[in-house]
Parts: structure tokens; sequence; C-alpha cells
């Protein structure tokens, strides 16, 4: 599983902290407030490594256990940093059968990174994800917000070449 | 107020959006301004219009001009030929696959004469930004008269009346439901009324076309089984993967609290309702029910045992009624027109409309909403436009990972619950993927397998690990490895996940590989007698070869090959060498003269 306690250097500012407690301060009180404030952190930092984790448990006064329990459960939380450039391939039925595999295929094979993996210059990370609603599209990937729809196996180096300039 | 003489509504639908059809509203507005026009001709920003494969979307009233695969290059050409001239801008207008001519009004086309919008009422007809277009058709009527015509049970028997079933999946009576939620005793009197847009089935986005469409009518339906079962709070839960839904749920409820339609005292009635938002993180589970309720109180999304049924005890321990997105967008509905208009259509165990996403090897992938019980034919065929490419029609899919497949011999199908049920499919969320002879059924079983080992929230044995032991003896035989004990294990397995799994996701989890082996037995045997995959998708299966008849000897392939697999002189036929390819497909992909194929 690719989702373990990341090897990258935490490099928290103070700016990202004091948003953060303010952000747990306003939600503290809703019943329900871990996954509010996850993914609240998750967005300011892009990712929840162990020390961001430890705020939240600290201030929510729950053990550190249960908010990495959450943090670990949901596919939309990373405990690893992502690339500069995040490239979702659907693999959702409608895409699947139209030949989504070999998408995800092509790029593996252009950055020589896996799934959930990320490029050695951190520019690029790659994820297969389930469905994102553009089924009319198939096969269709996202890099960042962007969405790239009925894509053939050729056109995807192109459009990596885009990113890397 | 300005007159306006014309509109021009373009879709901002999650697939059009896609195609860049919000540019499309800047430039129609600054093409509107030069021409001095924007003040009697007015944009506005829709929802789905359902026909997604053919987007962006443009559609200009009063003469109901449907423009599909609108560029931006196109809009100066629109503005000046058909809102300036009056002419009809014929190259850009929708044309149906199977005619010679072209139809200009969207009720004319075969995708949608057949259809029945009901849920989809107002998608691609209202600004979903702007409550008043909601209340200008007629919404937040029934939460009127609600509140000040009718008591609590009433509104539950009338919606037991019109026979509304839920359309998340299961298609348990609504009415049924909102009364044991209204016969619960809360300890303090706290109860909820939730809406579950977890729409996790992968290749299904029907809730979210009535989320990006017409959020309001959400809104309105759950403050009204709010007012039915005593419930003063709602909880919307919605997929982050949706960031436009949520953009225009969250305007939508800042709106209605604005104009008072929720919140403390509505109409003045003494009933107070409020809705929040909760965003979803990425798990397919918690689309079941007590899983979601779980992702809400903060918690990993792990289903629990039923009974208790979140009815008498859900949400933070409180009795809870949730219903799906799709559920709620025929409420307001019902109410206005009478549970007997609602009645008429569909079948007598189905009544209503059911709104199916079509996707995969279809001609009109999109957005079809038919009444019930209409046969897989009419979809696959009229609506659909039929397969592409002149391919055969094998099968339909439904339910997603938790449904099964309808075989080709079987398109005659009423699409209803209980026919659905009957073949070992269902009718789930309304995914309907479409697939042609170049599918492969056990393939396509070991997709959904992967899908759901992803997914498992690991809770209970049989859905962590008999998933997975499926998934093994499945990937054996796309790999030439199975033999046929397998195929008996493999059923057996299924009915053992089924009869022990913890919760319906589990329970309902073998349902794509059972119904592919009922169906399409013969394929499975192939692969493991034959070693041969018939669909030429299982790649350890396949062969490669040259047909010396049609090669020319251009060497491209030669070249290409990164195994070095492929020999001959330039001008003579060339040859694969079987032990040496790696089965990439490279040399099929770049033959110019279609001389190879695989089997």
């Amino acid at each position: 599983m690719p989702n373990t306690k990341t090897a990258v250097p935490f490099q928290g500012t103070k700016e990202q902290e004091e948003q953060l407690r303010r952000i747990i301060a306003e939600y503290k009180d809703t019943p329900g407030a871990t996954m509010p404030i996850l993914q609240a952190a998750q967005s300011i930092y892009g990712y929840l490594p162990e020390e961001v984790q430890i705020i939240i448990a600290e201030e929510l006064d729950v053990p550190l256990s249960e908010i990495y329990g959450v943090a670990s459960f949901y596919a939309q939380f990373t405990l690893n940093p992502k690339g500069k450039y995040r490239i979702s391939v659907c693999l959702g039925t409608a895409c699947y059968v139209k030949g989504a595999a070999n998408i995800l295929q092509a790029i593996k094979d252009k950055l020589g990174i896996e799934a959930g993996g990320i490029t050695p210059d951190g520019l690029f990370s790659l994820d297969a994800c389930r469905c994102v609603g553009a089924c009319g599209l198939a096969p269709v990937m996202m890099i960042n917000d962007e969405v790239y729809g009925r894509l053939t196996p050729k056109e995807v180096g192109p459009i990596l070449d885009k990113y890397k300039e | 107020m300005a007159i306006i003489r014309s509109h021009i509504m373009v879709c901002t639908g999650t697939g059009c959006s896609a195609s860049h059809s919000p540019k499309l509203i800047d430039l129609f507005n600054k093409e509107l301004a030069a021409a001095g026009m924007d003040q009697e001709v007015k944009v506005v920003r829709t929802g789905c219009f359902g026909l997604c494969a053919m987007g962006p979307i443009v559609l200009i009233y009063p003469e109901g001009a449907l423009y599909t695969n609108v560029k931006e290059d196109d809009v100066k050409e629109i503005v000046s030929e058909h809102i300036v001239k009056g002419r009809i801008v014929e190259r850009l207008l929708h044309k149906e696959s199977d005619e010679k001519g072209v139809t200009t009004s969207l009720t004319d086309t075969e995708f949608y004469k057949h259809q029945k919008r009901i849920a989809l009422r107002n998608c691609g007809i209202i600004n979903p930004e702007n409550i008043d277009e909601y209340i200008g058709v007629g919404g937040y009527e029934a939460l009127g008269k609600v509140l000040t015509e009718m008591k609590p049970q009433e509104v539950i028997d009338l919606i037991k009346a019109s026979g509304l079933r839920g359309r998340g999946g299961a298609g348990f009576s609504t009415g049924q439901k909102w009364q044991y939620t209204h016969d619960a005793v809360s300890p303090d009197g706290q109860k909820f009324a939730c809406c579950n847009a977890d729409e996790g089935d992968p290749g299904a986005f029907m809730d979210r076309s009535v989320l990006e469409g017409d959020p309001h009518s959400v809104i309105e339906a759950m403050a009204i089984a709010g007012y039915a079962i005593g419930a003063s709070q709602g909880y919307i839960y919605v997929r982050a993967e949706y960031p436009i839904a949520v953009k225009r749920l969250e305007i939508a409820i800042q709106q209605a609290k604005e104009y008072g339609l929720l919140g403390e005292n509505i109409f003045g009635s003494g009933f107070s309702f409020d809705v929040g938002l909760r965003l979803g993180a990425g798990a397919f589970v918690c689309g079941e029910e007590t899983a979601l309720m779980h992702s809400i109180e903060g918690c990993r999304g792990e289903p629990k045992i039923r009974p208790p049924y979140p009815a008498v005890k859900g949400l933070f321990d409180r009795p809870t009624v949730l219903n799906n997105v799709e559920t709620y967008a025929n409420v307001a509905w019902i109410i206005n027109n009478g549970p007997e208009a609602f009645r008429a259509m569909g079948t007598e165990k189905s009544p209503g409309t059911k709104v199916f996403a079509l996707g995969g090897k279809i001609t009109n992938t999109g957005l079809v909403e038919i009444p019930m019980g209409t046969p897989l034919r009419t979809i696959i065929e009229n609506i659909g436009g039929g397969v592409p490419n002149g391919k055969k029609f094998k099968a339909a899919q439904t339910g997603g990972p938790s449904g099964g497949c309808i075989p080709a011999n079987l398109i005659d199908i009423p699409m209803d619950f209980d026919s659905l049920g009957a073949i070992g499919s269902m009718m789930g969320s309304g995914g309907l993927i479409v697939m042609d002879e170049d599918t492969c059924m056990v393939d396509i079983a070991k997709f959904f397998l992967e899908f759901i080992i992803d997914e498992s929230c690991g809770k209970c044995t049989a859905c962590r690990i008999g998933t997975k032991r499926l998934h093994e003896m499945l990937d054996k035989i796309t790999k030439g490895q199975g033999t046929l004990e397998d195929l008996d294990r493999i059923e057996e397995l299924c009915q053992y996940i089924k009869a022990n799994a913890l919760c319906g996701l589990g329970q309902t989890a073998p349902n794509p590989v059972l119904s592919t082996l009922t169906h399409f037995r013969d394929e499975y045997v192939a692969h493991v007698v034959d070693k041969r995959c018939p669909a030429g998708v299982c790649k350890e299966l396949l062969t490669y070869t040259i047909d010396p008849d049609k090669c020319k000897g251009c060497t491209l392939c030669a070249r290409n090959c990164p195994a070095g697999a492929i020999t001959g002189k330039v001008k003579e036929a060339h040859v694969i060498d079987p032990d040496k390819c790696i089965k990439c497909g490279v040399c099929m992909s770049n033959c110019k003269f279609d001389a190879i194929s695989k089997k």
C-alpha cells in the first residue's frame, strides 16, 4: 500500500499551522468534525503528514490512532506529497471498456512510475481513480483540474510533454 | 425589466464543462455585447441535457435549435447568423446518426422522444444557480402545500400511495421508510433527514447531474421528508469528486436560507429545517447507509450490522431517513401532480421513471430518463443510437459492481426492479454500460472484483478475503491457467460471500462474476479449455499473426517491434515469432494495410 509514512521531510510553515489551528477551532464543537478538518488540512498542506495529524489529534483531544485511522481509510486523503501535476486516470467502467487500461499503461511507460507513485523530480504523480463522471468523454484522465477526454495512448506523450516545459 | 427575445442555453454539466463550455458562455456574452444585443438575448448556464457524447451543447430558444459539439470558434457565427440575422446555423445542428435530415428541435430527436423526464425535469431548462428560476417553474410549491395543508402522516400516505421506490439500488419503498422513521422514538426528539449523494458506482452520473442541474429539487424534498418524519436537521453527503455539484449545492442552500425556505419557521408554519453539506473522501463503501452515517460522524466509513436499522437508530444514534438524490428529485413532483399521475408511468410494482447513465460502447453516451418497464432494446437502439462502428451488441451491465449483465438474447427485458432481479442483475443506481463483441466478460468480472478489493472496508472476512481469492481464480483463468474445477470453486465461493458478508456491498460483490458465469459460461470455458479469449482482450491468450496476402512488406511493424519478434525482407510478407512476441499490439496499431490480426 503506497499510503504509508512518507520519506519526504516535513516543510510546513508557521502560517500553515496557524491556519490549521484556526480551522480546527472553528469546527471543534460541530459533531463529526474530523472529516471536514482533515479535508481542510489536506488543502492547506497538500497531504497529511504525521506532524499535521498530531496537531489535529491534540486539538480535538482524540488519540492519534483515530485520526490516522480515518486519514488512511479514505482514498482522497494522502499521507504522501503529490506531484506538481497530479495525473488521475479514470478506471471507471465506462472508461475501462473504452480502453482506459491502455492509457494508464502509456503513462506508466512514459513516466516510468506506477500508479500511486511520483516522479523523482516531483513534477508528476500518477493515480488511478474511479470515475470522474465525464463518461461521455471516455476514456478520460485529469491533470490537476484539467480534463482530457476521448484519449488514445498515442496522445498521452505529447500532452505530458506540454507540462514539462 | 428588459424583455428577452431569445435565450441561449449552454450546458455546464461536468461533461460539457470538461469540453470548456464555461468559456463559450463568456464568448457568447462578449459577442452579444459587441452586437449590442446583450439586453435582449440572455445566456443561461444550465445543467445537463443528457447528450453528453455530443458536448458542448447549446440550445437556443424560441426556435429550439439544438447545436452540438460547439467550438469556441463557432460562437461568432452563431451570434452573427442565428441571433442577428435569424438564420439557423445548419452545419452545427444535432444530427441523428441514423437519419439523413437534420432535426432542429430537442423533443423531435430519437434521443429524447422515448424519454419521460421527471427527476431531470428542470435539468437543462433552468439556471441551477438561481433560486428564482426554480421557483419560476413551480419550485417550493410542494413544500408550501405540505407545510400549510397537510399533516405529516398525510405526506407519508401520499408518498406510499405513489409507490415510489428508492432509486439508489435496492428499491425499498420510500413511504414505508419514512413511516418507520416517523414512528421511531428519539431519546431527545432529534431525528435526521439525509441525502445519499455518494454516487460511487463507476460509470454512473445520474445523481451528479440532478445536483448540478436542479439542486433545489433535492433540498425541497429533504425539507418535506424532514416535516414528514419530524426532523429539523438534514445532511447531504456528497462525493468530493463532484466539485461543480458541491458548489451548486452550497449556492442553493445559501439561497434557500435567504428566502426563508430553509431555517426557522418556514412559511410561518412553525416547522424549522436546516441542511448541512458533508463531503465524502473517496470511499465507495460510504454509499452503504450505515457506513455513510459513520462517515458523517467523522469515523472510518465502516458499515455495521442491521438491525437496528437507521430508521430506528441512525446518524448519531437518532432515527434517520436516508434517501438517494434521484428519489428526492421525484418527491416534489409527486406532491404537485398527485400519486395517480406518478403511478400512470412505469409498471405496477415499479411506478415512475428511472434515470440511466448510458455509457460504454454506445453512440449516444449520456443521461436518459425512461418510464420503468421500457425494454432495454429501446434504450440501446433508439435512444442510444446503437453500438458504434458496426459492432455487435453483446451485453449491458447494470448496477455497477453490485449488479450483473444482461446478455443480447434478453435485450427485450423490461427495465424495472423485479425483472432485472429475476435474471441475477439489479437496477442499481442506474449505471448502464454497453458492451460489444470486443469486450471480454471474464475480464469485466475481474475488473469489478479489482474495484471491490480496492474499496472493501476490510471489516468482514467474507468480503475482505473472499473477493481477493475470487480475483486470484479469475486472474488464473485470464492467463490461461484455469481449470474447470476452478469454475465450480468460483461459484461456491460466490454463494459463500453472498450469504456471509456484513453489508449490502459485500453481499452483492459476487454478482458480476455469477451473472457473467451464468450468461457467458462458454466464454469462461473457452479461456479454460481452449486457452483462448474470444473477444481478443486477455493478453496472455492472444496470438498476433500477419496475413501474408495483405502484408506489403513495408517493414514498419518490424522496425517498431520492441521485442524484435518480426522478421521479413522488404516487399515480402513478414512473420511474427510467437516466442519472442510480448503482445504489446504496437505492430497492429501501426500497420497501414490491416494485415495484422489477434486471436
